[in-house]
């Protein structure tokens, strides 16, 4: 056994991602899915051993928005619980650790994004680098587009294979309720060359929540756990100029540590918000066409910011909780043209 | 989740505005100034890479590197985006290219932008070199932007001791995000509410506990909270501080009381300051009523209702 403790995913709940929520506070958008898991496992708040949440206040201009989701959980008598500034994926990470440990024998892990009442756009600029590249502005769709263009320049892939993603994608997401674009969407015009409208993640506001336990609890709550049989994250320099941004090491790195080579997969969640992220993302984990990827659409039909990894790592384990995969990879990427990149490999027993 | 907002929801304009102020480092002091002087530094790491925007630490070994190196003002697109609809803060207002470039002499790329008539005249690999900026300070937009120019690549670099007169040793990076504020349902209500001069909570379903301010959630019991009641309009001094400092905007003379105050039927206390009555002689279990002036969105004051104290044991769970 590679770690210490068998942990599996035993419960996954998303929102539907919309693109406005004007009537919700962040709590209000929250508080459904963390009262769907737990009625799944049937645990109170009080039987959960640690929480952990992902989000960034910088994404609806509320400051210290994380402090007031907590009202959702129920948090008196005081709660052992944490935070991450980061994708909800790394807050499961965090959780996955603690249950490790033996500091928790269950956690529940949420994730939200309000993009609606700012440009996210410009919001995610200013988690660059301030000295020589956030006062240019760039935008993630400007930063997504040089790299499609590199990609292009290297004969990894061109518009009409890029247009090609988009449109899987979102036939896919046709059977996922809670996807915000799905069906047949045209390419449109570009947002930034060689990026059109269609290459790009729709703007929506989403929440996303699961619950993690080990061993035999895990048995208990779930009739089939997603078992997580590794776990890994990895980042690269932030300056785009040093890297090559056709590949991903850092995401093939965490995906050998995490197993994800030692058996066939049948299903990948993939965290790709641009199209072109996909194909690199293919390349650097060099999936054949036996994998089933993002079948439940992707973060081109749903991209909740700081929830839509979260949800790659709940979509693949509720596939296993279903019986429709056996053996699944899910991934989260955060910063810019995937920095950083966090690998799970899960798997149901037959 | 509804899709469609409700008509009456309260909306605002939120700006969010900061001066990111960052101290340098010997190499981005030397890379800033060095722009403002018109000199392109690059820094060369222990296996004779030279980086452009150059670092302090080695990106694969992490070791402290400090040899630095002058570079070309010319160099090579490695990629392109031709970006149609500049955003505001960007660098050029009319259409342009954002460009990774390797300048001549560097192993590594810097993103800018590239002022170019339309995308049929950008490609990788293109010549460019750079336009300054008239007015330059220290800062990478001391590089106005590329422009195209055809000369022939060369590797040569030559060293340099990253010494100017004045050099830049801080910078401030102003960022300021736009946003479209809406309070949500809960808060909404109360705010309305305040309107009318009224004040209302909500309570748990759960644990009956009435809230004010309302959020939607009981943060005891994790549920939502609908259920409207309107709480006050006296309360109780639960507990209160004397302020000494007066505060840059505010009319309103020093010492004064802020308290805690719960208000009549309410389970949460709520912040205000307390008027109409000597700040030492503000007591626990005070007795107050809000004071509305016009055209005011909530209580200017408190100040008492002249009424006895409240038993200690009625708002001990409040304080």
């Amino acid at each position: 056994m590679r770690y210490a403790r068998d942990v599996a995913i035993v419960a996954f709940a998303q929102t539907d991602t919309l693109r406005r929520s004007d009537e919700l506070s962040e709590v209000e958008m929250v508080m459904p899915v963390l009262h769907d898991v737990l009625r799944q496992t049937g645990l109170r708040s009080s039987d959960i051993g640690f929480t952990c949440s992902g989000s960034t206040d910088y994404l609806a201009g509320r400051a210290f928005s994380f402090t007031m989701a907590l009202d959702g959980v129920g948090a008196w008598p005081p709660i052992s619980e944490s935070h991450v500034e980061m994708d909800g994926a790394w807050a499961l990470y965090e959780a996955w650790v603690k249950i490790l440990t033996g500091e928790a024998d269950t956690a529940l892990v949420y994730a939200y994004g309000k993009s609606s009442p700012g440009e996210v756009r410009d919001v995610l600029t200013r988690q660059l680098d301030p000295y020589y590249v956030a006062p240019l502005w760039p935008d993630s769709v400007a930063l997504a587009a040089l790299q499609a263009q590199a990609l292009i320049d290297a004969g990894g892939t061109d518009e009409p294979a890029l247009a090609a993603v988009a449109a899987r994608s979102r036939t896919d997401a046709s059977d996922n309720p809670h996807a915000q674009l799905k069906g047949s969407i045209p390419s449109g015009e570009y947002i930034v060359r060689p990026l059109r409208r269609g290459d790009c993640p729709p703007v929506g506001d989403g929440a996303a929540a699961v619950i993690l336990a080990a061993g035999d609890r895990a048995r208990d709550l779930c009739e089939r756990p997603a078992w997580i049989r590794g776990m890994d994250h990895r980042i690269e320099p932030h300056s785009l100029g040093v890297r090559d941004l056709t590949d991903s090491p850092s995401t093939r790195l965490a995906a050998g540590r995490a197993g994800a080579f030692e058996a066939p997969l049948d299903t990948a969640e993939l965290h790709a918000p641009f199209s072109s992220q996909e194909v690199v993302l293919r390349r650097s984990l060099n999936l054949n066409d036996s994998v089933r990827v993002n079948p439940s659409g992707g973060a081109l039909a749903a991209n909740p910011v700081m929830a839509a990894g979260l949800i790659r790592l709940g979509e693949a384990a509720a596939r296993i909780h279903r019986g429709e995969s056996d053996r699944a990879l899910a991934h989260a990427t955060s910063g810019p043209c995937l920095q950083q990149n966090l690998v799970a490999v899960l798997e149901g027993e037959s | 989740m509804s899709a469609t907002p409700s008509p009456d929801l309260l909306r605002a304009p939120l700006v969010v505005e900061f001066p990111f102020t960052r101290s340098l480092g010997p190499v981005q002091s030397a890379f800033l100034t060095g722009l403002r002087e018109r000199t392109v530094l690059g820094v060369r790491t222990s296996d004779g890479k030279i980086l452009v925007p150059p670092v302090e630490y080695d990106p694969v070994t992490a070791e402290e590197i400090r040899d630095l190196v002058e570079v070309g003002a010319t160099g090579t697109v490695t990629t392109w985006a031709w970006n149609p609809d500049p955003r505001r803060d960007q660098p050029l207002t009319t259409p342009f290219a954002w460009v990774l470039v390797r300048l001549d002499g560097a192993d590594t790329s810097l993103l800018h932008v590239l002022d170019a008539p339309g995308p049929e005249s950008v490609r990788s690999a293109m010549r460019v070199r750079i336009r300054w900026a008239e007015e330059r300070t220290g800062a990478i937009t001391d590089i106005a932007c590329f422009e195209p120019h055809e000369s022939e690549p060369t590797a040569h670099v030559t060293g340099h001791s990253g010494e100017f007169d004045d050099a830049v040793t801080g910078i401030v990076t102003p960022a300021r995000l736009d946003y479209t504020y809406s309070p949500g349902r809960a808060q909404t209500g109360f705010i309305n509410a305040l309107a009318g001069r009224r004040t209302v909570g909500e309570r748990c379903p759960s644990c009956r506990k009435v809230y004010v301010p309302p959020r939607g959630a009981c943060p005891t019991c994790g549920v939502a909270t609908a259920e409207q009641v309107e709480v006050g309009p006296r309360g109780t001094v639960t507990t209160y501080c004397i302020v000494n400092i007066k505060a840059r905007g505010l009319d309103i003379d020093v010492p004064y009381v802020y308290a805690h105050i719960a208000l009549d039927g309410a389970d949460l206390a709520l912040h205000g300051r307390i008027g109409g009555i000597p700040y030492d002689q503000v007591r626990m279990g005070l007795r107050v009523e809000p004071v509305w002036t016009e055209g005011s969105r909530h209580p200017d004051h408190y100040r008492p209702t002249g009424e006895p104290d409240a038993d200690y044991d009625l708002y001990k769970e409040l304080l």
